[in-house]
């Protein structure tokens, strides 16, 4: 039965905010009572109706939910395999999935009394949509990004300080996304009083693996609406990238007890899962250890440095991954694969041409992998995966990637 | 009784205040890390505190940061701040070793071997940054299974419900983070510390510690005049990175010991 408490993937995390042996709360004593009191008010909210009346309303009428699931007819005919959907996440509002957890987060601050939030972002999508609510609701917005992803995403940079953001270039470290990460909970952990930090993945300390999961699993639940109205059936295989891994958690958690479907993460392959660590792929190429908060699969040396991780795409660019996604990795529940840079552009240039749809980075890697299983698969298999953001931001990357010169001052 | 026990047993029958030094294991290098912690003791210091770098230091500032980035350039590892220790205890035998630093590189090698290991290289306590009193399982408990004290930090954000089980399963003594910020920034104010010690001091018998934001010996005589000792880490490792003398550097670490002992 699939809602059969003891059978269920649905129930974590425990108290101890783990999944299997990953997760937890490992973080210095300074943040303990804050992380502690945000649980509280989250396992308050999430039953409370008017907290989701709210969400419900801003989601309809601000963010534009709920997002189309769309039947890819020329690509899954240019594949002749399976029958290929996306769900359409990159036509939310901020043009990511992002939006949907900033939503509830920001939300949860207002009833907290927080009025400063910060935030880390990488590609930049996180920190437009929590650039954009504070914008919405008034708030003091200040977002960590790393001093490389502040040069490679220059168009988000401008428009979260448009939207009245201060983003500060993180140099510390190697000036990465796990560096913006770390300077955001260095300005926590001296702001306890006044700031909310609104993390942007199903990462860190417990309560924020389970909460940007449950804000993000609208994503899953209108799949599966969707879907049923369309086939009458729930898809065979669901696909989604990974970085931290929100937009596939968001996908996923609906589907963990619909046993008979296939759920499939695409990792970050870099330039290959290679000894010289030149990829994100922290499931396929990592091992367990604790970094940001909670254990969970990381890039890292023998004794335990954490190393940089590599990749084209900005999002995907972090050396750890959501800690769920350890634990659905290590008990077998969704099949986590690796695609290089090389395959996402052939993915990114293919649903440009055939869909007319330009595709972020990110769920590029997602498309290249549904592009290398589709052919293989019958008329009838249903595949669905996450477009979970639009790729406006990525062209100038795209551009150098494929030898285009741009011109912007022409 | 562990070195640590012994040291502040001895410091309370001579009524006199501790003084904590703070240095990266290995910066900027193996050699001249080793010749600056030998120093520590004749220079005044009761208790060392010896970093582990680490790649991501969430809870230090710059300062410390890069300190552990200088020891990781130079190869230093989990494994070589245990030589460092090792060498230091061939000609110091009292002396408490504090390894300061994050959990992942102790887990990456192994609890268990980890903790056999730092007994055997003469290591007398732990304060791992990102084990709150939630994860005791993981390793404090296993620490002091094995003999080692685990050294929690208590914060101003600690308040009195929760100051129980902080202190529960500490040993060694308490460090008390005086600000609520990362290592090397604000200042210590004495008149906010004061009350804080006395309140936590109402809880337990443990010696309490203050360390964040002392920087000066007459910083290190204030804190340590409403506590039972100071921590200095940042200002220290500070002449490190501007590349003084492991003789210039001791020359400072006395200034603030003798700071510190006389109040």
């Amino acid at each position: 039965m699939a809602n059969d408490l003891f059978n269920s993937f649905m129930t974590g995390p425990d108290e101890n905010g783990r999944f299997g042996d990953f997760g937890g709360r490992f973080v210095s004593e300074t943040l303990m009572p804050l992380i502690l009191e945000l649980e509280a008010q989250y396992e308050h909210a999430k039953t409370d109706q008017s907290f989701w009346d709210e969400m419900n309303f801003l989601w309809t009428h601000y963010v534009g939910r709920p997002s189309p699931l769309y039947h890819a007819e020329r690509l899954s005919e240019h594949l002749g395999g399976a029958k290929v959907y996306m769900k359409r996440d990159e036509l939310n509002h901020t043009g990511a999935h992002k939006i949907n957890n900033v939503l509830g987060q920001i939300i949860l601050a207002r009833r907290m009394g927080k009025t400063r939030i910060i935030a880390e972002t990488g590609a930049g999508q996180h920190g437009v949509a929590t650039a954009t609510v504070c914008a919405k609701f008034g708030l003091k917005c200040v977002v960590y990004m790393g001093a490389h992803d502040v040069e490679r995403q220059a168009p988000n940079v401008f428009r979260m300080r448009l939207l009245g953001a201060e983003v500060v270039p993180v140099t510390s470290g190697r000036g990465t996304l796990k560096d913006a990460m770390n300077d955001a909970l260095r300005d926590w952990v001296t702001n306890v009083h006044d700031t909310f930090y609104c993390i942007g993945t199903v990462a860190g300390p417990h309560p924020y693996p389970a909460m940007v999961r449950d804000f993000q699993a609208i994503i899953g639940k209108e799949t599966k609406e969707q879907m049923m109205a369309a086939e009458g059936r729930l898809p065979d295989t669901i696909i989604a990238a990974i970085g931290g891994g929100s937009n596939a958690m968001g996908l996923f958690y609906p589907f963990l007890d619909d046993k008979d479907v296939s759920i499939i993460g695409v990792e970050a392959g870099g330039k290959g899962v290679n000894a010289k660590m030149e990829h994100c792929a922290s499931l396929t190429g990592g091992r367990p250890g604790v970094l940001h908060g909670n254990r969970t699969y990381l890039l890292q040396d023998d004794d335990g440095q954490i190393l940089e991780g590599f990749s084209i795409s900005a999002g995907l660019d972090y050396p750890g991954i959501g800690p769920e996604h350890s634990w659905l990795h290590e008990i077998g529940r969704a099949k986590y694969v690796a695609i290089t840079d090389a395959e996402a552009l052939e993915a990114f240039k293919l649903c440009c041409e055939m869909e007319g749809i330009i595709p972020a980075l990110e769920p590029s890697h997602a498309l290249a992998h549904v592009m290398k299983i589709a052919p293989e698969l019958p008329k009838d298999h249903i595949i669905c995966m996450n477009m979970c953001g639009r790729g406006d931001k990525d062209i100038f990357t795209v551009a150098k990637a494929l030898g285009v010169e741009m011109n912007l001052g022409a | 009784m562990t070195r640590i026990d012994a040291k502040f047993a001895d410091l309370a029958s001579r009524g006199q205040k501790a003084f904590v030094t703070y240095v990266m294991a290995g910066d900027p290098d193996y050699d001249t890390s080793l010749e600056i912690v030998r120093g520590l003791p004749a220079a005044g210091v009761d208790v060392i505190e010896l970093g582990v770098p680490f790649t991501d230091p969430m809870a230090d500032g710059a300062t410390i940061q890069l300190a552990g980035q200088r020891a990781l350039e130079g190869g230093m590892t989990l494994q070589r701040t245990l030589d460092l220790a090792r060498a230091f205890r061939e000609s110091d035998d009292t002396t408490p070793i504090v390894l300061m630093g994050y959990y992942n590189p102790i887990y990456s090698r192994g609890v268990d071997r980890f903790l056999q290991d730092a007994k055997a290289a003469g290591i007398d306590g732990l304060i791992v940054v990102d084990l709150p009193p939630e994860e005791d399982a993981e390793l404090c408990i296993p620490a002091q299974k094995a003999g080692l004290n685990f050294i929690r930090l208590a914060t101003p954000t600690t308040d009195d419900k929760r100051l129980p089980k902080v202190l529960q399963n500490t040993s060694g003594f308490v460090y008390y983070v005086s600000i609520t910020g990362i290592t090397g920034a604000a200042n210590a104010v004495a008149t906010d510390v004061g009350p804080e010690v006395a309140r936590i001091k109402s809880q337990t018998d443990l010696p309490i510690i203050v360390g964040f934001g002392i920087k000066t010996p007459e910083g290190a005589a204030d804190i340590a005049r409403v506590a039972d000792g100071a921590v200095v880490g940042s200002a220290i490792v500070e002449k490190i990175a501007k590349g003084q003398s492991p003789a210039d550097v001791l020359s400072f670490v006395k200034s603030l010991a003798d700071g510190a002992h006389s109040a």
